[in-house]
């Protein structure tokens, strides 16, 4: 394992999994800078960060005798500049991405590590924007990201050798385990559990069953420890619908098309968990 | 007018904790159950669990205290609240 104090990480996005990942990141004693548009989400990422690690030290997966690392809330996108690795967390809307990662590319130096957070966008796609491609690997951190170990390593195609081998060193001061798979929309995780939710509701829709029934099956029968849709409520039926697109545009697949169930509730801005309400109500209900 | 802190009194903790996990988690709660080993919580309740006990005892729960085994039961969080409620004479 590589020594923890030799990364410096740098996390654009202060959403759910920017904030996941910086709990992450300080409670292995790694030093954040997290960056985000404006001052009151920053504001309110540090005390869900706060929170988060709370969690971690609940469950008891923060290593010992490591101290916490230094966090650095900023709207100034240069503030990156010192980072040994930098982060996109930001949303799953290929423009979006886009606009970041190219003003990111040009203010790291070369030789700083470059991981995109993506759900569906491929590595190949986004290497394009940046000035060296080959310093760009994809790592999908799961929710929550302090919690589960392992993580999803996309290698595209014209990913170094020797990104890899730091990416690698920087999961494993993290007390990470990566798994490497090709680049393809969706990857392996998200190609597989997208389309799945995605029907899940349409069951729903359908009156098929509820929500509870559906999570129900897949927990009991199948042992999945969170059923589906319990699932989507963890990540965000927002950012669901954004990678269900982006899938859909790229594989043309019909079961990537978001259903119509979870349009409705992305309009209604029942979001899951981080509103309070998706396909569970969690202001009441039970877990 | 006599006003009760609600944490100084163990079994009226108790009956309140009982109360609220019975509610959230939809299934009878005896005091001395195995919240965890019983698969009645998750790892996401347990968290829960613990803004609930702050906010509802106006109790800060950090260092040492934070730990699972605190959570365990009823009778552990009771016993958490009395001790960082400065209630726990005996």
């Amino acid at each position: 394992m590589t020594d923890h104090t030799e990364h410096r990480l740098a996390v654009i996005g202060a959403g759910v999994m920017g904030t996941n990942i910086t709990a992450l990141a300080t409670g292995h004693g790694v030093p954040v800078v997290l960056v985000d548009v404006d001052d009151e989400k920053l504001a309110a990422a540090r005390l869900t960060v706060r929170q988060k690690l709370k969690h971690a030290q609940l469950m008891g997966v923060l290593p010992d005798g490591r101290g916490r690392g230094e966090l650095v809330t900023t709207t100034t996108l240069a503030d990156i500049a010192g980072a040994t690795t930098v982060i996109e967390a930001v949303t799953e809307v290929t423009e979006v991405k886009h606009k970041v990662l190219t003003e990111v590319g040009g203010l790291v130096a070369p030789g700083t590590l470059l991981i995109s957070n993506t759900s569906c966008i491929p590595v190949d796609e986004m290497a394009t924007w940046v000035p060296r491609g080959e310093e760009l690997v994809g790592v999908h951190f799961m929710n929550p990201a302090y919690l589960i170990k392992m993580v999803e390593v996309i290698r595209g195609s014209g990913t170094g050798d020797a990104t890899m081998e730091r990416v690698t060193e920087l999961l494993s001061a993290l007390g990470r385990e990566g798994l490497v798979v090709h680049d393809a929309p969706g990857f392996v995780i998200n190609r597989l559990l997208h389309p799945l939710i995605n029907r899940a509701a349409m069951l729903v829709q359908e009156g098929v069953a509820s929500a509870e029934v559906v999570d129900g099956l897949l927990e009991g029968c199948l042992g999945h420890s969170t059923g589906p849709l319990r699932t989507a409520d963890l990540i965000g039926v927002d950012n669901l619908v954004d990678s269900l697109v982006v899938l859909h545009e790229r594989t043309g697949d019909p079961e990537c098309a978001p259903c119509d169930l979870m349009l409705q509730l992305v309009r209604d801005g029942h979001h899951g968990r981080k509103t309070g309400r998706g396909f569970f109500d969690y202001r009441k209900a039970a877990e | 007018m006599t006003t009760v802190n609600p944490a100084a009194d163990p079994k009226a903790v108790e009956a309140q904790l009982l109360a609220f996990l019975t509610e959230r988690i939809k299934a009878p709660v005896e005091p001395a159950d195995d919240l965890f080993r019983a698969g009645l919580v998750s790892s996401m309740f347990a968290m829960q669990l613990v803004v609930h006990l702050e906010d509802t005892y106006d109790i800060e729960i950090v260092g040492p205290e934070l730990t699972l085994d605190h959570f365990r039961s009823v009778e552990a969080m009771t016993a958490l609240v009395l001790r960082l409620s400065g209630k726990n004479d005996g």
